[in-house]
């Protein structure tokens, strides 16, 4: 992709136009997140408005929130690490704004068409738990450590299930690539019937359930949010941070889930496709950042769902489900789908 | 390959070797404050550093599933593993005064002997070859190779890897 409009572009060009569509496609899902889910979504399941006073239905709030955070102190405990202390909240943000990168948008409209998608997308994603053992180390608190080994303990252990239900659906597709992915939903039939092509919902729904059930591990959203248990830890590994090293990692939490519920669209509803136009028409260049969107909007609607419903696991229970239901459930899957894929 | 076209063969060799320099200054700074640093996390921290550097050392040479597989194993697993380890048992904050050892000639010197040997063997192998501009690895062509060429040592490496996690399992129970 070179030109775009017939404009022909230098390589920096191209580059730093994909860095800052980038940086959108981080904080534009992070922030309607919080708007519509944490703020509106919350309040309506507790019988309450939410915020009403900034704009229009509350919609300038989160401009507000934002500009608290940045007025704050930075506050960095006396016998805390400071490099260290000072650094994790970026080791999480790039974690994020790496795994955006596979995410595509379009035939032409992507950052990177990586032969290995996915596998990258897993293995960027690992690179936050650095982070926030690095947060909990160095900020000289017992209940911060104790949060950061908590949350290492539970992303390793749904790392497993993370990777394991998306197996399933590359058995199906025959690729890593989430281009290639996309594009065997597209072209997939059912029965001989193409009409909606084949999204992998359909036939990897366990997959997708472990994959939502592993992703709202991996975010350390309740129902489990034993990392951050408010109730025994204060906030865990949050706990000395404030400011915009506390909004940083607020907004990685919330991107986070934008780009796994996005991930989800690609593996599991067809990503940018949409039944009615053919899989290449350039249509979709414009059409299909929308298109992801509102299947973003979708899953992360299920994930938030979850979040505001269930209460918290107790720790040994939220390693049981990992390790005793749902791996085994993930490998039976792979294995199932491995013998149809080749017996079909 | 999107950007074959854009870069020039030429433009695309300074570029690898500029950056090859600069993670590779990156990196060998980083070997050294892991051996020097006084404070177990720091030295934990600093490998991090010389693994992505590996990880970026391959994606210049093309091979993108050998740099994703370090990043997985390496910085997601092995490291979180150390780190993990280190804080459960001993995560003092500031200087470790017991970190230092006495055996650093010793030290040194299997290190140079094992730099020695690898350099030779590698200048040895590798003497005149240029690596062509398209090197890009395929995922498909890595894993064809694995599951036909080399399936009895992947399969063996397999068993002994499980071997191991079973030794470890019945080593750590007490009963």
């Amino acid at each position: 992709m070179t030109s775009v409009l017939a404009v022909e572009l230098s390589y920096w060009q191209e580059t730093g136009i994909r860095m800052l569509i980038g940086l959108a496609a981080v904080l534009l899902p992070a922030g309607t997140f919080v708007y519509v889910y944490l703020f509106k979504m919350m309040s309506f399941m507790q019988s309450r408005l939410g915020p009403m006073e900034a704009g229009p239905y509350g919609s300038m709030q989160l401009l507000a929130e934002v500009g608290k955070f940045f007025q704050k102190e930075d506050v960095i405990p006396e016998r805390a690490d400071r490099p260290v202390f000072k650094m994790a909240p970026f080791v999480v943000l790039v974690s994020t704004f790496l795994l955006v990168l596979v995410l595509p948008a379009g035939p032409d409209a992507y950052f990177v068409d990586l032969d290995v998608g996915i596998f990258f997308a897993l293995a960027v994603s690992s690179i936050s738990v650095i982070g926030i053992l690095m947060a909990g180390w160095s900020s000289a608190n017992k209940y911060s450590l104790l949060g950061s080994l908590r949350a290492t303990g539970q992303l390793i252990a749904y790392e497993l299930p993370l990777v394991l239900a998306v197996v399933g659906v590359v058995i199906q597709a025959g690729t890593l690539n989430m281009q290639q992915i996309v594009f065997a939903q597209a072209d997939g039939e059912i029965f001989g019937w193409g009409g909606i092509g084949n999204p992998y919902i359909l036939t990897q729904f366990v997959g997708f359930a472990l994959f939502l059930i592993a992703v709202q591990a991996e975010l350390t959203q309740p129902p489990f949010d034993m990392p951050v248990a408010e109730s025994e830890l204060v906030t865990g590994y949050l706990t000395e941070y404030s400011g915009m090293r506390f909004l940083m990692f607020f907004i990685g939490e919330f991107a986070t889930a934008g780009v796994f519920s996005g991930i989800a669209a690609v593996l599991f509803l067809g990503g940018w496709w949409v039944p009615g136009l053919d899989s290449s028409s350039d249509w979709f260049n414009v059409l299909g950042p929308a298109v992801l969107f509102g299947k973003m909007m979708f899953v992360s609607f299920l994930i938030f769902w979850f979040r505001f419903t269930y209460p918290r696991f107790r720790e040994d229970q939220l390693q049981k489900l990992a390790w005793k239901v749902l791996i085994p459930l993930a490998l039976a899957n792979i294995a199932v789908t491995a013998v149809l894929k080749v017996a079909v | 390959m999107t950007h074959s076209g854009v870069l020039a063969e030429v433009d695309w060799n300074i570029a690898r070797n500029v950056f090859f320099y600069l993670f590779a200054t990156i990196q060998v700074i980083a070997a050294i404050k892991v051996v020097t640093v006084k404070n177990i996390v720091h030295a934990a921290l600093y490998l991090v550093v010389v693994l992505a550097g590996v990880a970026a050392q391959f994606i210049l040479l093309g091979a993108e599933f050998v740099a994703t597989t370090q990043i997985l194993v390496y910085i997601g697993a092995v490291v979180v593993l150390f780190l993990f380890g280190i804080m459960l048992t001993r995560a003092n904050l500031g200087a470790d005064a017991d970190l230092d050892q006495d055996n650093r000639v010793p030290a040194l010197l299997t290190g140079l002997l094992l730099a020695g040997v690898l350099v030779a063997t590698l200048l040895r192998t590798f003497e005149d070859i240029e690596f062509p501009t398209e090197t890009r690895s395929t995922t498909a062509r890595v894993s064809d190779s694995i599951f036909s060429q080399y399936i009895v040592p992947f399969e063996a490496v397999s068993v002994l890897l499980l071997a191991a996690l079973i030794g470890a399992i019945v080593v750590a129970r007490k009963e």
